[in-house]
C-alpha cells in the first residue's frame, strides 16, 4: 500500500508489521533513520537506502532473537489491596523461592575489623570484602569458597576488583596496592597517595583513585602508565562513582557539588550543586541516564544527567551512607541502620508520573550501621555491609535475567576467562575515547571538510574583513563614525581620512561647547541634568 | 503475595557429563556499552593486521628470460597458461600453478612486441621483424616451427584477436586485419585514419561490441575504428602519447589508456570530451594498463620500476608493488581468476604477485572467513577516520620514487602558481575558462 491516503484504513497485517518494526526500532534501533527521499544524488540515495534497510533488518532480527532468551526476571506481586511489598521479610522470600536461590541469602559475622567495603566482579561470581582495619578477603560467594584472606595491618579505605577475578586493587593507608587471586602483592602504585576511593573502568582498563588531596588519578592497569592526574581543587572528595555508559567519573565533594571528569580534560566537564551538605554517595544506572545521590543533608536526589535536572528528591531520616542501582534499575539505599530498595524511580520520571511514594523492599533496623550496598550483577542479590559484618539479601526482580556470555559470563570456566581477558585487552579502549557522548567516535568532521573545500576553490572571493565588522558600533552612531570604523586600515593616513577625523574632532568640540553653554544656562543646581550629546 | 526470584540451574549452562559450554547471547544494547568505540578499536586492529600480513610478492616464473620481457598474453580459455615474449625474440609459455616453463621457442629475430591467444588456443606473436607468427604451444614441443607466418610492410607493434571471428588486427603505421582461415599472407583489410602517418603503438578489440577496435599512436592519438564500415570512427589527441589501451571487460564502452604523462586515463567511448577518471600516482611513463576480470580494478606497469593497483573509481592507487631487483616494468596482467598479477620487466623476470597483498590462498575455515569478512566490513565502515586511513595507505616506497614524487609535486605546484598569477593579472573577460583535471589532457577531437 504505497500511496494510500492517511485517511484510508491500514490492513491489519500491515498494521501488525508496522507495530513490530516500531517495537524493534525502539529497543534495538540505532537512532533516527536517514530520510533518503530527499537525497538528490541517485547513487548515494541507493547506497543510503541499502544501509537503512540493513539497519532495519538488524533491528528486526535482534527483536526476533528475543525468543531465545531463556530466563524471566523475578518479582514480588501483591495480591490484595492491603498487601505491601515493603512488608515482606527475608525469611518469607526464602520460603517462597527454590532452595538453590534461597541459599544465596546469607550473613557473615565480622565483628572486629569492620566496617567493610564490598565489591563484586563484573560477572558477579566473586566477592571482595575489605575491612577498615586491614582485613581483606575474596570469596566465590555462591560456592562459599574462600579465595584468599589478607591481614594487611593498616587502614584500608576501599577495594575494587580489576577486569576479572584474578586481580584486585586495595586503597591502603598510603598507597594503592594490587594483589592477585592468591593474595600476593603484585604492584604498589606509589603515585596514588592516601587514596580514599577506587573505581575501575573495565573497557578502558583504567584504575581511578580519588586522593585525600583532592586529586583524581587514572592508571592504565594493562601498561602500568599513569594516564591522567586531575586536580579537583575542592578538598578531600566524599564519594566517587563511574558512569558505566560513558566512563565519565563523578566525584562528590564536601560542599555538596558533584563534578564530572574525563582523563582528557584538566578541568571538570560539569559541576552541579546536588546537595546542601557533603555528598555521601552516588550511583548511576547502566544506560547513563539517571544519577541517584545521597547527602549529609538527609536527602536522596534523583538527577537526569543528560539534562542536569533534578527529577525527584526524597527525604531520609538519616543521611544515606551508600546507594547502588541494579541492572533492572532497582535502587538500594543504606541509611542509618536500614536498607531500602526503590523500584521504578526512573520510570516515573520517564512517564512523567508522580513520584514513587513507598519503597519496594526494606531490610535492617537491627542496630547495625550500614556501610555500603552493592548489587550483584545478574543475580537477585544485594550485598550489604554494616559495622557487624556482611549480609547477602534476596531482592526479587533486581538482576538482569539474560546475560550475554561474550560480555560477562557468571558461569565462565578458566579457558573462557582467559580468552575474555585476551579479547578485552585487544579491544581495550583508549583513554581519549572517553567523552560525555560515547557515540562521538566515527562522526564526520563536516566543519573541517567545508573549510578544506573552500580553500580548494581557486575562484573564491577573497575575504573582506570590513564586511564582517558590525554595522553599529558602541554609543551613538553617525554616518561619519560608521565611515571611520568601516574604512579599516587604521594606520594608513590619507587626505580623506584626515578630513574625516578633523570633521569628527570639530563635531566633538562643538558638542562640548553646547553642553558648556547649556550648563551655564541651567545654573549650578540643575547643571548636572544638561543633556550630553556625543 | 507472589514471589519469584531468578534462578539459573548450573546444569542449564553445561549439561552434566558433557564438556560443551553454552554461551547465551543477549543483543540488548544496554548490555553492550561503548559500542562505537569498541567497533572502532576493532576496525583499527583489523586494518593493522591487514598491513601486518601484507606480503604481495610470490615469486618469479621459472628462470625468466635472458632479455627484458616486453609483452605478455594470457590464455582467455585457461586459468593456467600464459605467454611472455622477450627482447631477443624468444617466446615462453608458463604454467601458473607450478610456476614452471612448459614451452619456448626462438620466434623472432627482434623484440617480440605483441602477443595474443586465439580462441582455439594458438598463440599469435608479432615483432619488429615485420612478421606475425602463429604457434601451437599446446600441441607441439618446444622450438617447433610456427604453424603459419604472415608478412607485413613495416615493423609490427601490437596485435589483438577478434572475440569469435578468425581474424586479428596488427598495427604498424596502419592497422592490418589478417584472416586466419585464409592461407594468404596479405591483409584482408587495412584501417587508417586518413591523415595518420605515425606508428600505432597498441591496438585492442572490444570483447563485447566485437567489431569495435581501438588504437593508440605515437602521434598522441586514440582512435576508434568500426570493422563493419571498415573505417575509423573518431580520433582524440591527448597531450602526450599513450603506450597501451585496455577495454573494461564488464562495462564494454569504457577503456583505459596508459599515458606517457605518468597518468592513466579511463574514458567512455560514447563521450570522449572528458575522462571518467584520471589515475595519478606514477612518477614516470605508464607502459601498460589492464582491467581486472571483474572490471573493478586496474593494474598499471610503469617506467618508474613499479606496478600499481587501482580502484576504478578512485584517483590514487590502492597499492604499489616493487622489489629491489625489478627494473622498468613493460607489461602487467591480472590472472583470469582475479587473484594474482603478473609483471614483466626489463630485467627479464616475470613476477607473480597477489592482487590483494594480505590475502592468503588455501582453504579457510568458516569462522576464519567470517572473521575476515567482518574485518573488511569494519575497515570499510570506518575508512573515513584519519588514523585508519593513514594506516591503510601507509606503504614503503623506494627512495628514488619518493624523491621523484617530491620533485614532481614541486614542479606541478610552481606551474599551478604561475597559472594562477597569470589569471590574477588578466582581465576578467579575457580569462580562459578553467578546465577540469579530467579534460585538461584532451587537445582535440575529430569525428
Amino acid at each position: 500500500m504505497p500511496d494510500s491516503a492517511p485517511t484510508t484504513a491500514v490492513a491489519p497485517a500491515q498494521r501488525k508489521e508496522n507495530k513490530r518494526l516500531a517495537e524493534a526500532q525502539e529497543k534495538y534501533g540505532r537512532g533516527k533513520a536517514i530520510h533518503t527521499q530527499g537525497v538528490r544524488d541517485k547513487k548515494l540515495r541507493r547506497t543510503l537506502k541499502a544501509v537503512e534497510e540493513k539497519y532495519q533488518d538488524a533491528a528486526l532480527k535482534a527483536k526476533d532473537a528475543e525468543i531465545l532468551l531463556e530466563h524471566d526476571a523475578g518479582f514480588i506481586e501483591t495480591e490484595g489491596e492491603l498487601e505491601r511489598t515493603y512488608k515482606v521479610r527475608q525469611d518469607e522470600i526464602r520460603e517462597n523461592v527454590g532452595i538453590e536461590t534461597a541459599k544465596k541469602g546469607f550473613e557473615l559475622k565480622l565483628n572486629d575489623l569492620g566496617p567493610y567495603r564490598l565489591d563484586y566482579t563484573r560477572n558477579g561470581k566473586d566477592l571482595l570484602l575489605a575491612g577498615r582495619k586491614g582485613h581483606v578477603a575474596t570469596m566465590d560467594w555462591r560456592a562459599g569458597k574462600l579465595g584468599c584472606e589478607l591481614q594487611l595491618g593498616e587502614t584500608v579505605r576501599d577495594a575494587k576488583w580489576l577486569h576479572n577475578n584474578q586481580y584486585f586493587a586495595v586503597a591502603q593507608k598510603k598507597y594503592i596496592y594490587i594483589y592477585d587471586h592468591a593474595g600476593a602483592e603484585v604492584h604498589c602504585l606509589n603515585r596514588h597517595l592516601e587514596p580514599l576511593f577506587l573505581d575501575f573502568l573495565p573497557y578502558h582498563f583504567l584504575l581511578v583513585g580519588a586522593q585525600m588531596s583532592g586529586h583524581l588519578k587514572y592508571t592504565d592497569t594493562s601498561t602500568g602508565q599513569m594516564v591522567a592526574e586531575l586536580p579537583t581543587r575542592q578538598g578531600a572528595p566524599t564519594s566517587l562513582c563511574q558512569n558505566p555508559w560513558n566512563a565519565i567519573m563523578h566525584v562528590g565533594h564536601q560542599n555538596g557539588t558533584v563534578t564530572l571528569w574525563s582523563p582528557n580534560s584538566q578541568t571538570a566537564l560539569v559541576k552541579a550543586l546536588v546537595h546542601r551538605g557533603p555528598v555521601r554517595s552516588m550511583a548511576i544506572d547502566r544506560q547513563g541516564r539517571y544519577m541517584v545521590s545521597t547527602g549529609q543533608d538527609m536527602k536522596m536526589n534523583v538527577w537526569d544527567i543528560r539534562m542536569f535536572r533534578e527529577v525527584h528528591s526524597y527525604s531520609c531520616y538519616q543521611p544515606g551512607a551508600s546507594v547502588s542501582i541494579s541492572d533492572r534499575n532497582l535502587t538500594a539505599v543504606g541509611w542509618g541502620t536500614q536498607v531500602s530498595v526503590w523500584r521504578g524511580l526512573f520510570d516515573a520520571a520517564l512517564a512523567d508520573q508522580g513520584k514513587v511514594q513507598s519503597p519496594y523492599l526494606n531490610w535492617g533496623g537491627d542496630g547495625h550501621r550500614m556501610e555500603s550496598v552493592r548489587w550483584c550483577p545478574f543475580e537477585d542479590v544485594l550485598g550489604v555491609t554494616h559495622d557487624q559484618g556482611f549480609a547477602s539479601i534476596l531482592v526479587p526482580g533486581a538482576g538482569e535475567p539474560n546475560f550475554d556470555a561474550l560480555e560477562a559470563n557468571p558461569y565462565e570456566n578458566t579457558k573462557q576467562r582467559q580468552e575474555a581477558e585476551v579479547r578485552g585487552l585487544l579491544h581495550k579502549l583508549q583513554p581519549d575515547m572517553i567523552s560525555l557522548d560515547p557515540h562521538f567516535i566515527g562522526k564526520l568532521d563536516t566543519i573541517r571538510d567545508k573549510k578544506n573545500r573552500e580553500e580548494k576553490d581557486l575562484d573564491r572571493r577573497p575575504e573582506d574583513p570590513m564586511e564582517k565588522l558590525k554595522n553599529r558600533g558602541r554609543g551613538r552612531n553617525s554616518a561619519l563614525r560608521k565611515y571611520l570604523r568601516k574604512k579599516g586600515r587604521r594606520n594608513v593616513i590619507d587626505d580623506k581620512r584626515i578630513k574625516a577625523e578633523l570633521l569628527r574632532k570639530e563635531h566633538q568640540s562643538r558638542a562640548r561647547d553646547r553642553l558648556q553653554t547649556e550648563r551655564e544656562e541651567l545654573g549650578p543646581a540643575l547643571g548636572r541634568f544638561a543633556k550630553r550629546e556625543v | 503475595m507472589k514471589i519469584k526470584a531468578l534462578s539459573r540451574p548450573t546444569a542449564s549452562q553445561q549439561a552434566p557429563g558433557t564438556g560443551v559450554v553454552r554461551q547465551p547471547r543477549n543483543l540488548d544494547p544496554n548490555q553492550h556499552p561503548f559500542e562505537r568505540a569498541r567497533e572502532y578499536t576493532r576496525a583499527l586492529n583489523a586494518v593493522k593486521l591487514e598491513r601486518l600480513f601484507a606480503a604481495p610478492f610470490l615469486g618469479q616464473m621459472g628462470d625468466g628470460h635472458v632479455d627484458g620481457v616486453y609483452s605478455m598474453a594470457k590464455d582467455p580459455g585457461s586459468l593456467e597458461r600464459f605467454a611472455s615474449g622477450s627482447g631477443d625474440g624468444v617466446i615462453k609459455v608458463w604454467d601458473l600453478p607450478t610456476r614452471g616453463e612448459v614451452w619456448n621457442t626462438q620466434a623472432h629475430e627482434n623484440i617480440v612486441k605483441g602477443m595474443c591467444w586465439t580462441p582455439d588456443r594458438k598463440l599469435l606473436s608479432c615483432a619488429s621483424d615485420r612478421t606475425v607468427k602463429l604457434f601451437d604451444p599446446y600441441n607441439s614441443t618446444s622450438d617447433s616451427p610456427p604453424v603459419a607466418t604472415y608478412l607485413g610492410q613495416g615493423a609490427f607493434n601490437s596485435i589483438s584477436h577478434h572475440r569469435d571471428q578468425p581474424f586479428f588486427a596488427v598495427s604498424s603505421s596502419q592497422i592490418s586485419i589478417y584472416d586466419l582461415s585464409r592461407p594468404s599472407s596479405t591483409p584482408s583489410q587495412t584501417l587508417q585514419w586518413p591523415t595518420n602517418v605515425d606508428t600505432i603503438t597498441s591496438v585492442a578489440f572490444n570483447q563485447t561490441e566485437t567489431s569495435i577496435l581501438a588504437s593508440t599512436g605515437i602521434d598522441r592519438s586514440v582512435i576508434m575504428y568500426d570493422l563493419r564500415t571498415s573505417s575509423p570512427l573518431s580520433k582524440m589527441t591527448l597531450r602526450l602519447a599513450s603506450n597501451a589501451i585496455a577495454w573494461n571487460p564488464m562495462e564494454a564502452f569504457n577503456f583505459a589508456v596508459a599515458n606517457e604523462d605518468h597518468n592513466a586515463y579511463i574514458f567512455d567511448m560514447r563521450k570522449m570530451d572528458r575522462a571518467l577518471n584520471v589515475l595519478k600516482d606514477h612518477v614516470a611513463a605508464v607502459m601498460d594498463v589492464e582491467f581486472s576480470p571483474t572490471g573493478e580494478e586496474l593494474v598499471t606497469a610503469s617506467y618508474d620500476r613499479t606496478v600499481r593497483l587501482w580502484n576504478r573509481a578512485q584517483g590514487h592507487s590502492r597499492d604499489i608493488y616493487h622489489t629491489k631487483r625489478m627494473q622498468r616494468v613493460f607489461s602487467a596482467r591480472f590472472t583470469p581468476d582475479n587473484n594474482y598479477i603478473l609483471s614483466g620487466s626489463d630485467d627479464g623476470n616475470v613476477r607473480l604477485w597477489r592482487s590483494h597483498a594480505s590475502d592468503r590462498s588455501g582453504i579457510k575455515s568458516g569462522r576464519q572467513r567470517a572473521k575476515l569478512e567482518y574485518d573488511q566490513a569494519l575497515v570499510k565502515r570506518y575508512s573515513h577516520m584519519p588514523e585508519i586511513r593513514r594506516i591503510k595507505r601507509q606503504r614503503h616506497v623506494p627512495k628514488p620514487i619518493m624523491k621523484a614524487r617530491e620533485i614532481k609535486r614541486e614542479e606541478l605546484m610552481s606551474l599551478k602558481r604561475r597559472q594562477e598569477n597569470v589569471r590574477k593579472h588578466t582581465k576578467q573577460d579575457a580569462l580562459p575558462k578553467r578546465r577540469s583535471e579530467r579534460e585538461k589532457m584532451i587537445l582535440s577531437k575529430e569525428q
